[in-house]
């Protein structure tokens, strides 16, 4: 869209949504913490500081495998200013299951499993201090073979990265690498395959990415030898740092008090604990607060990036367009540990087709790559890419519009889902109309151009909630809430809180609490704090509206059932409607302290209504032959939000998940040399896109309310990085002739297939 | 180990701090001013997150050693606002949702201030280059491109 076209959106149509009428929800109000960060008030995880506190670094594996035969810290601990050094013998023994693997990753064992692997750590007095000692720190390593590919770690002669774990479901005969398997679908691929006039089967691979938040991981923790202890870090979930701590630590849950700063990105990737347990381990050895901020060579080589992934696509089609049967291989490595998302891939693969026969299948592989985190929608934009690559692959030799031939398969309310339940209101249709009604679908293409169409599907979730919101003597709001917000999630919190209690925006605060606050929060994961925070958000405050209206109803010496709640009133309703002059918030709670004492909204379960989001993207992409570099030249994000709340922070996520994609379409790759080490740890060879490589991203807000929230809410942070690595794939396709079944599709790949294409 | 004694102006005060020789400036920013507006983003000079300005000139302070600061004047986003009065760049920001996550936000507040003193009225494509050295995950750099274009057409006094 041209600049000066531009005005935000203001939340769109209201189909059947269950609450009309809005007043505050989809206007576009500041957020509470704009002024903190655009004046660097804001703290972030490396902001917080303590008295007498310490520095510390972490000591890592050079190594992509290897035993470790011994550990000498004497020099390290005789350094002027180091006061503590730990290695596995300091965290808790005798863990089991997914614990057990954290802390593995944490802090090595007895072998480092991927380059970048902890294997010990020291606290000082100075950050420069701690990064000497780091050097003296002496390790003996024996080398092992490695394997750092995901089709290499599944082939016979594979060094084995652990025994004996692989899940009874694995086919026999597989490699121990290879750990757990999925299997989903239904009807008959066979028959479906046979009744077809076209089928397309390929193989497509993808590198790992990395979430590539601008902050690195940090923390600021104390434990004291009572085990009690605090900790201060940038996380998507402090209720989970507080569980996986005392694990690792060996302290009780309730003892360790978890604050989350700012949060400086995350997209999944702190999700997932790192450093927290080597901060407080340290912290417990040296008596003293501990402060540990990692280094972007560190962010890249130990933290979570994605799986790899190795994908075999299979689809059979008509003439006419429709799909006859479609059937896919997920192959993904997700480093030394199991939980490569390969059931995700799987699930996500045909969720935007209706078939009468699908079949999925996952395998989750070893690797001596750093553990996997999730990142937007984990496992869905690999498999995404390869679907609707094949999907544009049969459009093009059936000379059918792709959007047309979308429209006539698309899934829609009652359609069994390829990965088993049917759905309930959706809105693929929906996003598909909207692209091709929208301008951008139809405009000449430049010399060189080529425009590519892909959808989208991510679940989203709901997840365990606990919100407070307690009013104060005036009549304002302190709402409570236990979800990291990571791109503006407080504000619409404010405004959902004002919308149902019929109060100004304004008059709401809505704070992040610890986790001494509220009851148990799951993560900010799965697209999950606007619907599932949200829903607890409106909840409790029904559930204050409430208390305020028996305030009243007692004042009143009426019944209960007959005081109403209106434009942040309390009003006597049926017989007694008009009998008495509204009572405005503030005055009931002027008088809380004498009328019953101080009014507070609660909600604490867990929604299981988080209704599924699709997307469609178009993209016009321009390929230099002589140089093989692609531009993004145009961009649209069609997307489902069910029911915008802040509709301009909805287009942020939009244009922040379609940016990503085009950094994992075009630039963005995990490079790992011959020895296992990975060779691009900084930022100028982990290129992700800057200012000048992008377009402008134009987006769609389109609203099929989820039948799961009472506004209509669908999660919208995850489902906008599953269409651009196939969209750009298809547009470069139209621009070049050539189908790129790689990603990145780098220069140097977008050449050798415009060479191969002259050859042939 | 000896330490450096420095003498500075930052954001138009002068302040003194000693250093190691090998500390950046942006740490000493951070841990010794207690400026930790000044992010840390890579420690090489390839995200921005750090941006200041150095006698006028825009310049990554993990690049920059905290002894070479000495006799200069140093700027921050702490120094960007006139007491309450945001600078019209930090409104238009909050406005446009021109960030998510914000850890990037103040350098590149500093950076586009750099700009628009330098050029009042830059084009789209001015502003990405000048923006490149700048990293912002969350945005898809859209809103930070309009809210920079916004703001500089509001302070040329344009309609």
């Amino acid at each position: 869209m041209a600049l000066d076209e531009y005005k935000p959106q203001k939340g769109g149509s209201e189909l059947g949504s269950e609450k009309q009428g809005f007043k505050v929800v989809g206007t576009t109000p500041d957020r509470p913490d704009g002024i903190d960060k655009v004046t660097g008030r804001a703290k972030f995880g490396a902001d917080a500081y303590a008295p007498g506190m310490l520095h510390a670094a972490i000591v890592r594996s050079p190594h992509a495998h290897a035993k470790i035969l011994k550990i000498d810290t004497s020099k390290a601990e005789a350094l002027d200013g180091v006061k503590a050094v730990v290695t596995r013998a300091d965290f808790a023994t005798g863990l089991k299951g997914e614990n057990w693997n954290i802390l593995e990753n944490v802090m090595a064992n007895d072998t480092a499993l991927y380059d970048g692997h902890a294997v010990a750590a020291v606290a000082a007095t100075s950050a420069l201090i701690a990064r000497d000692a780091v050097k003296l720190v002496e390790v003996e390593y024996e080398l092992l073979e490695h394997v750092t590919d995901v089709d290499k770690a599944m082939e016979p002669d594979a060094p084995v990265i652990r025994a004996g774990i692989a899940e009874k479901s694995v086919p026999e005969g597989m490699h121990p690498n290879v750990v757990r398997y999925h299997e989903s679908g239904h009807g008959d691929v066979e028959k479906g395959f046979a009744e077809a006039d076209l089928v397309v089967e390929d193989h497509f691979r993808t590198e790992a990415t990395h979430q590539g938040y601008i902050e690195p991981h940090a923390c600021l923790a104390q434990l004291g030898s009572d085990g009690k202890g605090e900790v201060w870090c940038c996380t998507q979930g402090h209720w989970n740092v507080q569980k996986v701590c005392a694990a690792l630590v060996g302290t009780e849950t309730s003892q360790l008090r978890v604050t989350a700063s700012e949060i400086g990105g995350g997209f999944g990737g702190k999700t997932a604990v790192f450093i927290e347990p080597v901060a407080l381990a340290l912290s417990k050895k040296a008596n003293r607060p501990v402060k540990l901020v990692m280094s972007r060579s560190e962010v890249l080589r130990a933290t979570g990036p994605t799986s790899s992934a190795s994908m075999d696509i299979k689809i059979g089609m008509k003439k006419d367009g429709r799909i006859t049967a479609a059937e896919g291989t997920f192959r993904l490595q997700g480093g030394a540990f199991p939980g490569a998302p390969m059931e995700f891939s799987a699930m996500c693969a045909f969720a935007c087709y209706d078939l009468e026969n699908v079949r999925q299948v996952g395998f989750d592989i070893l690797a001596n790559r750093p553990k996997q985190a999730a990142y937007r929608a984990p496992g869905s934009p690999m498999a995404a890419y390869a679907v609707e690559s094949v999907v544009d692959e049969l459009c093009n030799k059936l000379n059918l519009d792709p959007i047309e031939t979308r429209l006539m398969n698309a899934s829609k309310e009652g359609t069994k889902a390829s990965y088993g339940p049917r759905f309930e209101q959706i809105g693929l249709v929906e996003t598909l109309q909207a692209a091709k009604a929208h301008p951008h679908y139809t405009a000449p293409l430049g010399e060189g151009q080529g425009r590519g169409i892909s959808c989208g599907f991510w679940f989203n979730h709901g997840g365990e909630t606990s919100v407070s919101l307690a009013l104060s003597e005036d009549g304002t709001v302190q709402l409570a809430v236990g979800t990291p917000d990571i791109g503006g999630s407080r504000a619409s919190m404010g405004m959902m809180a004002a919308e149902e209690l019929g109060i100004p925006y304004e008059n709401v605060r809505c704070t992040i609490a610890d986790t001494a606050t509220l009851g148990y929060n799951e993560i900010s994961h799965g697209s999950r704090v606007t619907y599932a925070s949200g829903l607890a958000t409106i909840k409790a405050a029904r559930d204050a509206k409430k208390k305020l209206c028996a305030r009243a109803a007692a004042k009143w010496g009426i019944d209960e059932d007959a005081v109403v709640w209106e434009d942040g009133c309390a009003k006597p309703s049926g017989p007694n409607a008009g009998d008495f002059d509204p009572l405005p918030i503030e005055k009931i709670t002027r008088s809380m302290g004498r009328t019953g004492g101080p009014i507070v909204g609660h909600f604490e379960a867990t929604p299981e209504g988080a209704g599924v989001s699709f997307a469609t993207h178009i993209v016009d992409a321009e390929v230099d032959k002589e140089t093989g570099k692609t531009s993004v030249v145009r961009y649209t994000v069609v997307q489902d939000a069910g029911k915008a709340i802040h509709p301009t922070y909805v287009e942020g996520q939009y244009q922040g998940g379609a940016a990503q994609g085009i950094g994992w379409a075009l630039n963005e790759e995990y490079i790992y040399g011959e020895d296992g080490r990975l060779q691009n740890t900084v930022f100028l060879d982990y290129r992700i896109p800057v200012a000048s490589d992008l377009p402008m991203i134009d987006t769609v807000i389109v609203e099929v309310p989820n039948p799961g929230h009472p506004y209509g809410v669908r999660g919208v942070g995850e489902t906008s990085i599953c269409p651009p690595l196939a969209a750009i794939a298809n547009a470069v396709s139209a621009a070049a002739g050539v189908r790129l079944r790689e990603l990145p599709m780098s220069p140097p790949r977008i050449l050798e297939a415009l060479e191969k294409q002259s050859d042939g | 180990m000896s330490k450096i004694h420095v003498t500075t102006t930052v954001n138009g005060d002068e302040v003194e701090f000693l250093c190691d020789p090998r500390e950046t400036l942006l740490d000493a920013l951070r841990d010794k001013l207690n400026l930790t507006g000044v992010k840390e983003g890579c420690g090489t000079g390839d995200c921005g997150a750090c941006s200041v300005t150095l006698d006028g000139r825009l310049v990554c302070s993990c690049l920059v050693l905290g002894a070479e600061a000495e006799g200069k004047s140093v700027g921050t986003v702490e120094g960007m606002s006139e007491g309450e009065e945001l600078h019209p760049l930090q409104k238009k920001f909050i406005e446009y949702a021109a960030l998510q996550c914000g850890v990037c936000t103040p350098g590149i507040l500093v950076a586009t201030k750099a700009l628009l003193e330098k050029n009042p009225d830059p084009s789209e494509e001015e502003v990405r280059y000048w923006l490149a050295g700048n990293l912002c995950r969350c945005t898809g750099y859209d809103k930070i491109i309009r809210a920079v274009l916004d703001t500089a057409a509001d302070m040329r006094g344009d309609a």
